[in-house]
């Protein structure tokens, strides 16, 4: 079946993961070299640009991962995140991930890491990984161990809010 | 000595403030400051881990503090 849309249809098709109204982005904290892109922002992430990024000529994979805002938790109603980081070390600690990327996977062109904190609704995009290598293999790989590793060592929390309250993720056992 | 710690998440909820002063021994290694911390504020012992960073980097538990150090505790990350 063929489904003629108009933009205004795909709009309420697909959730937009971007805000329309975009404020000018502000950075936190931050680390640019010619291969990487670290930031720390309170604003919505400009998927595009980080993906941008990662373009390298040598570059025949560019892999993306985007963590978005889930409406539950373990089954319970979940009404929206509030990120919170160690600014300063939250940048260090994602500049070690991206470099012991770069030392598993030599070829690794360039890499993004974008994380947003504050307050984040239903469906925004909290956390972009962008990688580019030459091939696709390395691509998944890369871009699975650096949020893999982010989510282990990166300094930033997230409280759930609940309709009957909040909760910082896994502080309890 | 004088040591100024920065908290975030649920140890800031428990200690109820973003930083903390407080007098330890001249020489106190972070397991030392972390008992020290978890007999002021014993809530601190229910967390799942709770880890020190100074100067931007996990400091392993024998790391001897110095006054001028940024020490933070690190309750459990769950960024991403």
């Amino acid at each position: 079946m063929i489904i003629n849309c108009t933009s205004a249809t795909k709009l309420r098709l697909f959730r937009p993961l971007v805000e329309a109204k975009k404020p000018p982005s502000l950075i936190l904290a931050a680390y640019f070299s010619l291969l990487m892109l670290i930031e720390l922002t309170d604003q919505p992430i400009d998927v595009a640009a980080t993906i941008a990024a990662v373009e390298a000529e040598g570059a025949g994979a560019v892999n993306t991962f985007i963590g978005t805002v889930r409406n539950q938790s373990t089954g319970r109603p979940v009404v929206r995140l509030h990120y919170e980081a160690y600014d300063a070390m939250a940048v260090h600690q994602m500049r070690l991930v991206a470099k012991q990327a770069q030392e598993k996977w030599p070829m690794l062109q360039k890499i993004a890491i974008v994380h947003r904190k504050g307050t984040l609704e239903i469906g925004y995009v909290a956390v972009v990984v962008a990688v580019s290598t030459p091939h696709r293999a390395e691509s998944f790989a890369a871009c699975q161990f650096i949020i893999d590793t982010l989510k282990k060592v990166v300094p930033i929390w997230k409280k759930e809010e609940f309709e009957d309250g909040q909760v910082w993720v896994a502080a309890h056992p | 000595m004088k040591l100024k710690l920065s908290l975030f998440g649920i140890t800031k909820e428990i200690v109820g403030s973003s930083e903390l002063e407080l007098t330890a021994p001249d020489t106190q290694s972070v397991a030392g400051l972390m008992e020290q911390l978890r007999t002021d504020y014993p809530k601190l012992r229910d967390l799942t881990s709770c880890a020190v960073a100074v100067n931007s980097e996990y400091a392993a538990d024998d790391y001897q503090l110095h006054e001028r150090d940024e020490i933070a505790l690190i309750p459990p990350v769950s960024g991403g």
